[in-house]
């Protein structure tokens, strides 16, 4: 009974906007990706270099917000580098992916040892300042996050930018012949995508915590990616799910539970968009032409 | 040189290679403000890549454009647009997913501030809708319109952007007889509006109704420029093809012998869960040719894809050769020699990043010789797709290369192919000659009488009411699900068949 009580108390829903920001920025970036056509599992490996980047630039400036900007120009750079040889170059967006999530990890432990001389965890960074809000303490990139879910939507489904966006992932040539620059949109819904999911490692590391901890983003890339598609691609609906995976995370953490494993609790989102894609709640159909690099002239 | 003759567009001396294919060599096509002009030329003449080097979505290899009078270097589709042309692919560019005002303004959205004017945008679509005639739902998604529809959009698109000259790749080979009608109207409500229009087909029935001017390509070259009133149907085939081309199937009488097929009563659903088959008995015996006549969308589909194993039969039976095969695999139906070409040659019939000796196994892969028990044996395949290429005429430089890259009628004679050299029993042919030119349109004709006469049973579908007489040996009328009559070869008339494919004849036949 009281474990149930605290599940659904305010306090704990509440919190669960904290746990729910980097999955919300990352889905978002995401978004932006899958509906220009490209595929970007690599947002985990952007979180953690974003995480990472940020930790380095607000203790070296003593300023978390150039931290941010550092995390912001982190994810950016990764992307770039999707962006270059996925789009550009037209190789295979899950094998690059993959590369750079294993890349991103093996770098900050590196770079860790070169620029401090640790392994674990790197030492500690000035922070974001807290802002308390309805008796809660949270970072500022809380509303930073809540605030770019409207002018995701707005873009995507208001703006040209965003009809051309939409339409380029699903009939690219349909596109080029009515004078649109597939590969150009492609490239910079990219780096949309790695600016946001730096912003999220900002938030793991010196918005909710104030150093770098090794492979300190633990999967959130991945459930970004579920509330991604479990939101239907859409900028509220990927925002919904997010809250509703934070909100799981939450419960993990902060209820205890007599019988059920925390780790089954974490397993939630996972098991959502498996139900999601299999189809059970309305039909999940991803952008058509995602995944597939752009040839010019092609039908 | 050029404004004396009034020449809108001069394409001189374009040359485009692809790998081991010159598909343009030194191709000329002048065309004048204000005509109506036919490029026709059988599938692989080049057709479809001399339109992608205007558009600019191709880059030649050797070759001048002038447009309005002035030397143009062709490098991109904004470009295209910019001068005022236009292009309605022969595959249509539209985004299903998306409306038909947004796949209109798409690339050009009237603005308010950052948001599109979707107001301004329906507006501006309504306006040219209502000018030229073309009939279309502002709002409606393009994935729930019907094909006319959608090629009414297609020209609203390059209308909407100013376009002057308009290109048609292959529009009429979706459409069904009314379309194409009201497509000939807008044709030539544009023409008197001023615009040049350059037209795609491979109905010569269609050139000579209605355009000025025709330029023939063969194997990649322009062979001659026509005017339309000068020549007749038979003059431009013989251009096209280099030989005489008959038009007649000649055929003997059908010495049917066993049934083969017997459908009983069946009922099928369609992909919304609408029943569109109510109730179709037919039977095919060894050695004829049963034709389903009727207008597209009539219950064909969901018919054909039932007796091949591609969608449930709800209620009824199946009988092939005494065995009921009601809701067989299609793998079962393939196993018992039952051969299906496909209406939709790019969904059903071929696996389009596959190459040529691939996709003439599909379906067979499975069986000797093509493998031995878990292995492939590729010399056998290759073996195989060679003599294929020989025998059924598909122009392509390899059989190693991928199917989207064969034009599209040279793809449907790949599907042909692999179909008639597994002997079947019983072939069941929908729209086997869609998009093919008239030499082969004559060959596969030839090909499925052939068969016929062999002693497999055929069952075919066409929208072609031409197809269906010349080679029908029975004719059955479908309308709304349901057979509405049957005729023999002999009883058969045009004009009746006519009238009940469209249900006029429906109270008739009931009050019976
Ligand atoms: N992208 C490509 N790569 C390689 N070869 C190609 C490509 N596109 C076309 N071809 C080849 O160029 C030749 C001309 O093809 P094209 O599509 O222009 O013919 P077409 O006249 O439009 O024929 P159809 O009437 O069948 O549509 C064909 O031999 C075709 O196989
Ligand atoms: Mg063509």
């Amino acid at each position: 009974m009281d474990t149930l009580f605290q599940m659904f108390s305010l306090p704990l829903l509440l919190i669960s906007f904290r746990y729910a920001t980097p999955l919300i920025l990352a889905a978002l970036g995401g978004v932006f990706n899958e509906r220009s056509g490209v595929i970007n599992i690599a947002l985990e490996g952007m979180m953690l270099f974003g995480a990472f980047a940020a930790v380095y630039g607000s203790g070296l400036t003593g300023n978390p917000w150039i931290g941010v900007l550092y995390a912001l120009v982190g994810g950016l750079v990764f992307a770039l580098i999707l962006a270059v040889v996925c789009v550009t170059f037209k190789a295979d967006q899950i094998v690059v992916a993959t590369g750079i999530n294993i890349f991103a990890s093996g770098l900050t432990i590196y770079l860790m040892q070169v620029l401090f001389g640790v392994s674990g965890t790197s030492p500690r960074a000035p922070r974001l300042p807290p802002v308390r809000v309805l008796g809660m303490r949270y970072n500022p990139l809380t509303f930073v996050a809540i605030a770019l879910v409207p002018v995701a939507w707005f873009v995507l489904f208001k703006t040209p930018w965003g009809l051309r966006i939409r339409s380029i992932g699903e009939h690219p040539s349909a596109a080029d012949t009515l004078g649109i620059n597939v590969n150009k949109y492609r490239f910079i819904c990219v780096l949309i995508s790695g600016a946001l999911a730096g912003l999220a490692g900002a938030h793991l590391s010196i918005g909710e915590y104030s150093a770098f901890v090794r492979d300190m983003s633990q999967g959130r890339g991945f459930i970004a990616l579920a509330a991604m598609i479990f939101g239907k691609w859409h900028p509220i609906g990927a925002f919904g799910a997010a809250l509703l995976f934070g909100y799981a995370e939450a419960i993990s953490i902060r209820v205890s539970f007599a019988y059920i494993p925390s780790e089954l609790i974490r397993a939630i989102p996972y098991v959502l968009t498996i139900i999601v894609l299999a189809g059970f709640i309305g039909k999940a159909i991803p952008p058509k032409a995602i995944g597939k690099p752009y040839f010019k002239g092609e039908d | 040189m050029s404004g004396e003759n009034n020449y809108l567009l001069e394409m001189r001396g374009i040359t485009k290679i692809f790998p081991g294919v010159k598909a343009n060599d030194n191709v000329d096509l002048l065309v004048k403000k204000g005509e109506i002009h036919a490029l026709v030329g059988e599938n692989g003449a080049g057709k479809t890549t001399l339109m992608k080097v205007l558009y600019g979505l191709y880059d030649s290899d050797a070759g001048e454009i002038f447009y309005d009078g002035e030397k143009i270097n062709m490098t991109d589709p904004q470009q295209a647009i910019n001068l005022g042309i236009g292009m309605v692919h022969q595959h249509f560019k539209l985004i299903d997913t998306l409306t038909v005002t947004e796949n209109i303004i798409l690339g050009a959205e009237p603005r308010q501030g950052l948001a599109i004017n979707y107001d301004r945008a329906r507006e501006q679509v309504e306006e040219i809708s209502k000018k030229y005639g073309l009939k279309v739902d502002p709002d409606a998604k393009i994935q729930d319109i019907s094909v006319g529809m959608q090629q009414r959009v297609e020209i609203i698109k390059i209308l909407y952007r100013g376009a002057d000259l308009l290109i048609f790749d292959e529009p009429t080979a979706v459409l069904t007889p009314q379309e194409i009608d009201e497509l000939f109207e807008i044709f030539n409500s544009l023409r008197e509006q001023g615009k040049t229009l350059i037209f795609i087909t491979h109905k010569l029935k269609e050139v000579k109704t209605i355009s000025d001017r025709i330029t023939v390509l063969r194997d990649g070259k322009s062979v001659d420029c026509v005017e339309t009133s000068s020549v007749t149907e038979k003059d431009v085939a013989e251009l096209m093809v280099g030989r005489e081309v008959l038009f007649r199937v000649e055929k003997d009488k059908a010495k049917p012998g066993k049934e083969v097929l017997q459908v009983k009563n069946i009922h099928v659903r369609d992909n919304r869960g609408l029943k569109t088959v109510n109730g179709i008995s037919l039977n095919v015996k060894e050695g004829e040719i049963y034709g389903i006549a009727g207008v597209e969308g009539n219950g064909q589909t969901e018919l054909v894809e039932a007796l091949t194993g591609l969608r449930p039969v709800e209620e009824g039976q199946v009988f092939y050769q005494g065995e009921d095969i009601t809701n067989l695999s299609a793998r079962k139906l393939k196993d018992r020699k039952i051969g299906h070409i496909p209406e939709d040659r790019l969904r059903r019939g071929l696996v389009t990043n596959f190459t040529l000796s691939e996709n003439f196994i599909l379906g067979f892969h499975h069986q000797s010789p093509y493998s031995r028990s878990i292995f492939m044996d590729y010399k056998e395949i290759e073996e195989h797709a060679k003599s294929l290429i020989g025998d059924f005429d598909v122009r392509t430089s390899s059989h190693n290369n991928l199917a989207s890259k064969l034009s599209g009628g040279n793809q449907q004679k790949v599907i042909i192919a692999r179909e008639f050299i597994q002997e079947p029993k019983l072939l069941i042919a929908s729209q086997p000659t869609r998009g093919v030119d008239v030499g082969s349109i004559e060959f596969i004709h030839k090909q499925l009488i052939n068969k016929r006469d062999e002693g497999t049973a055929i069952l075919l579908v066409s929208a072609e009411l031409n197809e269906i007489l010349s080679l029908s040996d029975r004719i059955g009328v479908i309308y709304e699900g349901e057979i509405v009559d049957t005729f023999t070869a002999e009883e058969a008339d045009e004009r009746e068949i006519g009238r009940l494919m469209t249900g006029s004849g429906k109270e008739v036949k009931t009050g019976e």
